[in-house]
C-alpha cells in the first residue's frame, strides 16, 4: 500500500482552514449588501465554485489533447478527475445561483448565457460518463473520453457566444456592467476581500480534490492489476 | 504487381458513391428519416397549435428540431451499416488516409440530410402556406447548419457504434455538443423568416461558419483516434 | 515477408500477446492454430494494421507497422469471418467500390477475372444480400485479392460454412496460394488446415508454443502435434 503523501495531508488541512476562513469572510466579515440583504452572501461561494468548475473544465479538455498525443494513462486519470470535480462544482454553482436568483430575479432559473452554458456543460459531463460506461476496453474508454472532452471544451465557448445573442440579465460584477443586468451591485473593499478569500480557498480545495481523485484512479488500477494476477 | 494508392478525393467520392448507390436501392434510411420528420411536424402541429401568429416565431425552431432528430436517425444507421458486417474493417484496410473515411461518410450523411430537408421544407410550406422559407438566405443557413451538425455527428456516430449502448448514446453525445449549431441556425433562419435585414442575423451566421470550420478541422485531425484499436 | 519480433499486445491491463516471434518466408502458407482466446484474431489484426502493437516490431512486406501502414495495406489482403461486403450492392458494385479504394486502374477486366476465379461470374449483377454464406465468403476472398496482394491473411474463413461450401472454399484458397502469395490463416479445422498449409504454428497463451512443417510429423498427424504442443505449455 502506497503511503499517502505528506503534502496531500497538508493540503487537506489547508482546504479545511481555507473553507472555514471563506465561510467567515462571507458570512461575518463582508458587509450586508444594501438592496438584497443577506442572500447576497451566497455570491462569494457562487463565484468560488464557478471559478474552479471552469478551471476543471479547461483542464479536462487540455488533458484530453495531451492523452491523445502521449497515450499515457495518467493523463486519462487526470482528465477523469478534472471532469468529476468540475461537474460537482458546476452543480453547486448552479444551485447557489438559483438560491440567489429567486429573490434577485424573482425566478429560480432563467435561460441566460451563463446559466444555459453551465447547464449544457453539465449535460456534456453526463454524456461523457455515459460514453465511458459503455466501453469495456480501458484504452478505448480513455481514447473516446479524451476525444469527447476535447469536443465539449471546443463547443462550450461557442455555445456561450450563441446564447448571448438571446437576451441576458445575468449581472457582470467584475468588469464592464451590462445595462440590462438585474441584481448587480458595486463591491466595497471588504466585499472584494471576501471574494478573493473564497477564490483562494476554493482553488486550494480544488487542487486537493483533484489530487485525491487522481490518486484514487491510480489505486483503482492497481487493484485491477492485483485482481488479474490473483485470477491467473 | 503493386497498385498505387488512390488520390484522396477519389477515395472520398468512392465511399460517398457507394453509400448513395446502396441507399437509393434500399431506401431504408431515407424513408425512415422522412416518415419520422413528418411525424415530428405532425406532433408539433398539435402540441404548439401552429396557427399563423405562432408560426411566425416558431417555424425555424420546429424545422430545426425535426432535422436534428431525423439527422441522428440517419447518422446512427449509416455508421451501423459499416460496423455490423465488418465493413468498417474493409474501409480501414484500404491504403488511404483514415480521414478519407470521415469525409466519405460525412458527405453521404450530408446528402441524406439535405434530401430530407429538400422534401420536408416544401411540404411544410404547403401545409402551412409558409412561402417565406423559400429564400436563398434561408437555404444558405440550412446548408451551413447541416454541414456543422453532420461533421460532428459523423465523428460521434463512429464512436457511439463501438459502445455497448450504441443506439441510445448518439443523441446524448451529439446534442450537447451541437447546441451552438442548432441555436445559431434557429436564430439566423428565424430572423430570415421574420424578414429582418442581414445585419440582424450576421452574428449567428458568423458563429455558424466558425463552428463549421473548427469542427471539420478537428474531426479531420482526430478521426484516426476514433477508429484505431 | 512477415517479420514479427517480441510482439506484445495489451488491452488495458490484460496482456493478450506476450512476446510473439514469428517469421514467414515469401510463398509460405502458414496455418496459425490455437485454442479460443489464445490471441489468434488479435495477432492477425495487428498484422493487418487494424490494431496497434503495444510493444515489439512488426514488418509486413518489407514495411514496418504501424508507421508505414498505408504501404502495408496496399500489399495486403484480408478475409475475416465477417464478409466485409455491402448487402445492398451487387457483387460487381462491391468489387468496384473496393477497386476504387485501392486505386486500381482498368478495374473492369480485373473484376471479371476475380469473379471467374471465385466462381461468381454468373451472379455478378445480383445483390449480395441474396447470396448464401458460402458465396459471400468466396466473394470476400475475391475482394481481398482484387489488388493482387503479396500477403493474404485469413481469419477463420470456414466459420459458418457447410461441407459443400467449405470444399469450394478449399479450391479458392488453393488457387490464391498457388500464385506464390504468402498466406497466414487461423483455423479451428485441423483437417482442412493440414491439407492446405505448408507450416503449422501453434499460438497458446500469448506466445508461439510450437512450429512445424508437414515433414516434422510424418509419422503422426497434425492433431497429435497440436495436442503435444499444447500439453508442453501446461
Amino acid at each position: 500500500m502506497q503511503q499517502k503523501p505528506i503534502l496531500l495531508t497538508i493540503l487537506d488541512v489547508l482546504s479545511i482552514i481555507g473553507l472555514g476562513a471563506a465561510t467567515y469572510f462571507a458570512l461575518v466579515f463582508a458587509p450586508t449588501e444594501a438592496v438584497m440583504g443577506n442572500v447576497q452572501r451566497v455570491f462569494y461561494f457562487h463565484v468560488g465554485t464557478a471559478w474552479v468548475g471552469l478551471i476543471g473544465f479547461v483542464l479536462a479538455a487540455l488533458a484530453g489533447i495531451v492523452y491523445l498525443i502521449t497515450k499515457d494513462a495518467k493523463w486519462d486519470r487526470f482528465e477523469v478527475a478534472a471532469v468529476e470535480v468540475s461537474a460537482m462544482f458546476f452543480f453547486i454553482t448552479i444551485v447557489l445561483g438559483s438560491i440567489w436568483a429567486r429573490p434577485a430575479w424573482n425566478t429560480w432559473w432563467t435561460w441566460d448565457p451563463r446559466l444555459t452554458t453551465a447547464a449544457v456543460t453539465e449535460l456534456v459531463y453526463i454524456a461523457y460518463f455515459m460514453l465511458r460506461a459503455g466501453i469495456e476496453d480501458p484504452e478505448k474508454r480513455a481514447r473516446f473520453g479524451a476525444v469527447y472532452a476535447l469536443l465539449g471544451g471546443l463547443s462550450a465557448p461557442i455555445t456561450f457566444m450563441v446564447i448571448r445573442l438571446f437576451r441576458t440579465i445575468h449581472p457582470v460584477v467584475v468588469g464592464n456592467g451590462n445595462p440590462e443586468a438585474q441584481g448587480g451591485f458595486d463591491m466595497t473593499g471588504s466585499m472584494l476581500t471576501a471574494m478573493f478569500v473564497a477564490l483562494g480557498a476554493f482553488t486550494v480545495f480544488f487542487i486537493n480534490l483533484m489530487w485525491h481523485r487522481i490518486r484514487l484512479g491510480a489505486l483503482e488500477e492497481k487493484v485491477e492489476q492485483i485482481k488479474l494476477k490473483v485470477s491467473m | 504487381m503493386t497498385q498505387p494508392s488512390p488520390s484522396f478525393f477519389k477515395a472520398v467520392l468512392a465511399i460517398a458513391r457507394k453509400d448513395l448507390a446502396a441507399e437509393f436501392r434500399s431506401r431504408e434510411l431515407l424513408s425512415a428519416m422522412l416518415v419520422f420528420s413528418m411525424l415530428v411536424i405532425l406532433i408539433f402541429n398539435f402540441a404548439l397549435e401552429l396557427n399563423v401568429d405562432i408560426r411566425r416565431t416558431v417555424t425555424a425552431g420546429v424545422l430545426w428540431t425535426t432535422f436534428a432528430f431525423a439527422g441522428t436517425l440517419g447518422l446512427n444507421r449509416s455508421m451501423a451499416v459499416e460496423k455490423d458486417r465488418g465493413c468498417m474493417d474493409g474501409l480501414l484496410l484500404a491504403p488511404v488516409d483514415r480521414s478519407v473515411i470521415f469525409f466519405g461518410k460525412a458527405i453521404s450523411n450530408l446528402v441524406f440530410m439535405l434530401v430530407v430537408e429538400a422534401i420536408v421544407i416544401p411540404l411544410y410550406a404547403m401545409l402551412y402556406n409558409e412561402t417565406r422559407i423559400f429564400q436563398l438566405e434561408f437555404i444558405g443557413v440550412l446548408l451551413l447548419g447541416s454541414i456543422g451538425y453532420i461533421a460532428v455527428g459523423t465523428l460521434l456516430s463512429a464512436m457511439s457504434v463501438q459502445t455497448r449502448t450504441r443506439d441510445v448514446l448518439l443523441p446524448i453525445l451529439l446534442f450537447p455538443v451541437a447546441v451552438p449549431v442548432l441555436l445559431a441556425s434557429v436564430k439566423a433562419s428565424g430572423a430570415i423568416v421574420a424578414g429582418l435585414p442581414f445585419k440582424d442575423y450576421v452574428t449567428p451566421l458568423n458563429l455558424l461558419i466558425v463552428y463549421d470550420v473548427i469542427f471539420i478541422a478537428v474531426s479531420y485531425m482526430i478521426f484516426d483516434f476514433v477508429v484505431e484499436e | 515477408m512477415i517479420e514479427v519480433k517480441k510482439l506484445v499486445k495489451r488491452f488495458g491491463l490484460k496482456t493478450i500477446l506476450k512476446g510473439v516471434d514469428f517469421t514467414v518466408q515469401p510463398g509460405e502458407f502458414v496455418a496459425l492454430l490455437g485454442p479460443n482466446g489464445a490471441g489468434k484474431t488479435t495477432f492477425l489484426r495487428i498484422l493487418a494494421s487494424l490494431s496497434r502493437p503495444s510493444l515489439g516490431s512488426v514488418k509486413v512486406a518489407g514495411y514496418p507497422l504501424p508507421n508505414e501502414s498505408a504501404k502495408v495495406r496496399a500489399r495486403l489482403g484480408v478475409v475475416s469471418h465477417m464478409p466485409l461486403l455491402y448487402p445492398d450492392l451487387t457483387a460487381e458494385e462491391n468489387l468496384e467500390f473496393y477497386a476504387r479504394m485501392y486505386g486500381i486502374s482498368n478495374h473492369q477486366s480485373r473484376i471479371t477475372e476475380v469473379l471467374q476465379m471465385v466462381g461468381l461470374e454468373p451472379r455478378r449483377r445480383d445483390l449480395v444480400r441474396t447470396f448464401s454464406r458460402g458465396m459471400q465468403q468466396r466473394l470476400a476472398i475475391g475482394r481481398a485479392i482484387l489488388h493482387d496482394p503479396e500477403v493474404v491473411l485469413f481469419d477463420e474463413p470456414y466459420t459458418g460454412l457447410d461441407q459443400d461450401a467449405s470444399e469450394m472454399l478449399d479450391d479458392v484458397l488453393r488457387s490464391v496460394a498457388a500464385k506464390g502469395r504468402t498466406v497466414v490463416m487461423t483455423s479451428h479445422d485441423l483437417a482442412r488446415a493440414e491439407d492446405l498449409a505448408t507450416r503449422f504454428d501453434v499460438l497458446s497463451r500469448g506466445v508461439i508454443a510450437a512450429s512445424g512443417t508437414k515433414d516434422d510429423f510424418k509419422n503422426s498427424n497434425l492433431l497429435d502435434f497440436y495436442k503435444r504442443s499444447l500439453e508442453n505449455r501446461e
